[in-house]
């Protein structure tokens, strides 16, 4: 009996996965997919998406609470919670679904199962899956992603202490929640629990929140979000979290003293672990750097014919990063020139609190630690019409440039709907503009992006509305 | 059909002497027939035919050395056989050498057509009729600030777009040697009973001293002097900082860097390199202006000088001569130029002779700008004059022509709207 045999085998069927096995698809090669759980992963299923959709909701519970605001009487709004979380869960089935369809339409062969590398024969890579099946890929494409990161010694129970899937899926809204880690999930959740009415506590080891952002737009959100009531506690440390009757009760520590916190629940968002285990990578060539596969710049591991993509690879740890060097992958099996790899400063970032962070390339410290002379840019949405008229002008876009050359370095944001804008400057640095051609680009009136103009224009001192 | 080209003696041969025709055109000739022979200064080698037919061209002369290797020089034609002379892929059918080389005063002698036997200029050479090249803001704002020539990179962005990465990979390969910064602390060494110092020579100090004593054994100088009124250029200066872009003031030495280039494109003649059996003819005037700097002196290029506006030449002297103290010049930044530009005018020195820098054909010593009484008309008159001191390299650069192009920078100095032409 001979197994069945693909030009690609995808283990993992999230963002990198499935766009992976779609782009090896167009370029003519068989190809199949081994997926334990939902296609389109974490990302679709328990991350991205559905998040994206409780943020909707608790964005128009904000905007109906301030009707007012904007010259309108509305009654009281009541969230039904349970209602709250069907509607995710629908936006993510129906995601899962459209890949699916992506898959079938793309002729990829879809595997329900958990799989390891099993030898090499002569034919490729036999991949042993856990319903007894054993196929043959010519190239293994590994991207099985990654998962919450637990604490020694804190007992996630899903009831009270919780990790992301459980906190996308409350039965109840608490009356009070500790948010650990200040990171995109963390204060992700921490502004939907928020806006839907919880006492919110986050607490972050380090000295400040969004610690991967600049330390201006960390700053700016620190400030907005206590404004809104979130209570921030940066520089301390966990020292015990314990289920009490009622929630939990966690002992922190900061410059020697202790304090106790009491809440009804608890969110763990203290990073990720990738998925290596159980995928038969010991004994193999495929090098483990911090418990991340170690790759070349078309995603090759060690071992021939075998790549890893995605999260399961390292930071940052974000679907577009995974799908992008999917692609990468996939390419360079069909014997498509290699490009340039990904260059981490291209790969932007977003957190969808209120308001959205979103950035780009180096912070300015980075910038100054790594020797550019940096001419520094920034706009506040206060000064913008567009923001105003949204009643939503809090934030700022900040742009860092090498004074030297023009390069466009990084840009942060923070205010209305960053999350959208920050491709602009994701494409201009792709495409090496230099301050002059952003300077001489029309930006439409009145638009949000009129900030990312005026951002580059302070660079260089030429401001006009501010 | 067969075209024959130039073969290679040894895998280094770039570049060989076609010695003798052993047919003619017209001749039958058979396969492994001899039909020429070809010779560099180590080997003599036979070229055989490779076809039978008939002789039907032979495209370079009898005698004419420095033909490339893969080169057409003749083609073979089979009976009813249509000639491919010219449609050879890479390989252009030379013109006959002898009959193209113009006569006259203007023209060095023994210089070959370029289509097939000079070793042409490679920055010359590249960007001529390539069309849009493909490079990105930020890669064409870096290549000109460290002087490259973006048509010379290949790009390895997407379709081959020049990027960033290509222009720093060019500049690190370049940049092996940072020739201008001595190490500038003499470390005085115990000499005798104290009286003098002993100061290790610089990585710089030793190659201005290699290239001027070069220069002055093997280059046979010769000087020519010319009195030039600059009040028209002056006045022209003035004219131009009055309308400058901010930041920029054009200096009296940025205006005599375009005269020179201007002047260098009327007479070509004195634009060029002895190379022993070929003289080299620049088709730009990339002109290298002497920087004094802490420990010696480096000398930074205006390429294409002739293209370029005062403002861009002004712009461009101002960035070279302060990374030029800086030491921080790319190597080709001040390497390669054509024609050399020395002014001692600010130390007020009226005129001097300079060193040709090597291997150019000339170099031009400007002394400073002063009033002096001339006469006019039976008149005595004040005219603010400048000594300017040509020094040519009398292998390429006889009298006549080194006379005619300071007679022409001289035209262009005293009426700046020829630099317009």
């Amino acid at each position: 009996m001979t197994n069945p045999r693909y030009d690609v085998v995808v283990i993992g069927g999230g963002p990198g996965g499935y766009v992976a096995a779609i782009r090896a698809s167009q370029l003519g090669l068989s190809t199949a997919v081994i997926e334990r759980e939902n296609m389109g992963g974490i990302c679709l299923n328990w991350g991205c998406i559905p998040t994206k959709a409780l943020l909707r909701t608790a964005e128009v519970k904000h905007l109906i609470e301030n009707a007012k605001d904007f010259g309108l009487t509305v009654g009281s709004v009541t969230a039904d919670i349970g209602d709250v979380v069907k509607r995710s869960r629908k936006v993510a089935s129906k995601l899962s679904a459209g890949v699916k369809h992506l898959m079938k339409k793309n002729s990829i062969t879809v595997y329900a199962a958990s799989a390891r590398l099993g030898d090499e024969g002569s034919e490729g890579r036999q991949i042993v899956l856990d319903t007894g099946e054993v196929i043959t890929g010519g190239a293994v494409i590994l991207a099985t992603g990654a998962r919450a990161r637990e604490l020694p010694g804190i007992d996630v129970d899903g009831k009270s202490v919780v990790t992301y899937r459980d906190a996308m899926t409350p039965e109840t809204m608490p009356k009070s929640l500790i948010v650990v880690g200040s990171g995109a999930i963390g204060i992700e959740f921490a502004s939907f629990y928020r806006d839907m009415g919880a006492e919110v506590t986050v607490l972050e080891a380090v000295d400040r929140i969004l610690p991967a952002e600049d330390s201006e737009i960390s700053a700016m959100a620190g400030k907005i979000l206590s404004r809104r009531g979130i209570n921030l506690k940066v520089g301390v440390t966990v020292n015990s979290v314990n289920a009490v009757s009622g929630g939990v009760e966690v002992v922190i520590g900061s410059e020697g003293q202790t304090d106790t916190l009491k809440a009804e629940r608890l969110i763990l968002a203290v990073g990720i672990v990738a998925n290596t285990e159980g995928l038969g990578l010991e004994g193999t060539a495929i090098e483990l750097d911090r418990g991340h596969v170690v790759t070349d710049e078309v995603m090759r591991t060690g071992e021939a014919g075998v790549y890893a993509i995605g999260d399961m690879t390292g930071a940052p740890w974000l679907a577009h990063k995974a799908s992008h060097e999917g692609i990468i992958a996939a390419e360079h099996i069909a014997g498509q020139p290699a490009g340039h790899g990904i260059s981490r400063e291209d790969i932007p970032g977003c957190t969808y609190c209120r308001p959205q962070v979103a950035s780009v390339g180096l912070t300015e410290q980075a910038a100054i630690d790594a020797g550019y002379d940096v001419k520094v840019g920034r706009f506040p949405f206060k000064a913008n019409g567009k923001a105003i008229a949204l009643g939503d002008d809090d934030g700022m876009i900040k742009t860092v440039f090498d004074a030297q050359t023009g390069a466009l370095l990084g840009a942060h944001m923070i205010g209305p709907e960053v999350t959208e804008l920050i491709q602009g400057y994701a494409i201009a640095r792709k495409l090496e503009t230099t301050e002059e051609e952003l300077m001489q680009t029309v930006f439409a009136h009145p638009t949000l992006s009129e900030a990312m103009h005026e951002s580059v224009l302070d660079a260089y001192g030429k401001a006009l509305h501010f | 059909m067969a075209i024959i080209t130039m073969p290679a003696l040894s895998p280094t041969m770039t570049e060989g002497k076609l010695s003798k025709w052993l047919a003619r055109e017209g001749d039958n000739v058979r396969s492994g027939d001899v039909i020429a022979e070809i010779e560099t200064d180590k080997a003599v080698m036979e070229v055989e035919a490779l076809d039978d037919g008939v002789l039907a061209r032979i495209g370079v002369a009898e005698g004419t050395e420095g033909v490339k290797v893969g080169a057409a020089i003749a083609e073979i034609l089979a009976e009813g056989e249509e000639s491919q002379w010219g449609n050879e892929g890479g390989s252009n059918p030379p013109p006959a050498p002898s009959e193209n080389a113009p006569e006259g005063k203007n023209t060095p002698p023994a210089v070959t057509p370029s289509s097939v036997g000079v070793k042409t200029d490679g920055k010359d050479q590249v960007s001529a009729g390539q069309g849009r090249i493909k490079a990105s803001p930020l890669a064409r704002r870096l290549a000109s600030e460290r002087g490259i020539d973006l048509s010379g990179i290949r790009g390895s962005g997407p379709n081959g777009r020049i990027i960033r990465a290509d222009i720093d990979a060019v500049s690190t390969a370049g940049s092996g040697q940072p020739a201008t910064k001595a190490p500038a602390i003499p470390s005085p060494v115990p000499s005798g009973e104290g009286e003098s110092t002993l100061v290790e020579n610089s990585q710089m100090r030793r190659i201005i001293a290699e290239r001027l004593q070069q220069s002055k054994v093997e280059a046979p100088h010769f000087y020519l002097n010319m009195d030039i009124e600059i009040d028209a250029m002056l006045a022209a200066r003035k004219a131009l900082n009055a309308n400058a872009p901010e930041g920029v003031k054009v200096s009296v030495n940025d205006m005599i860097i375009k005269a020179a280039a201007v002047a260098l494109k009327m007479v070509p003649g004195a634009n060029a390199s002895w190379e022993g059996t070929h003289t080299r003819l620049y088709s730009h005037a990339d002109i290298a202006v002497a920087v004094a700097v802490e420990g010696g002196l480096v000398t930074p290029i205006v390429s294409r000088a002739e293209e370029k506006g005062l403002y861009a030449i002004s712009r461009e002297m101002v960035d070279l001569a302060a990374r030029a103290r800086e030491g921080r010049l790319l190597p080709e930044e001040f390497n390669g130029g054509t024609f050399t530009i020395s002014n001692l005018g600010m130390y007020g020195i009226t005129s001097f002779s300079a060193v040709i820098n090597p291997p150019q054909g000339a170099i031009l010593a400007i002394g400073a700008g002063e009033e002096r009484p001339v006469a006019r008309n039976g008149e005595i008159k004040i005219a603010t004059m400048m000594t300017a001191t040509m020094s040519c390299d009398h292998r390429v650069v006889d009298g006549a022509i080194g006379a005619e192009w300071l007679a022409a920078f001289k035209q262009v100095v005293e009426n700046p709207v020829l630099a317009l032409g």
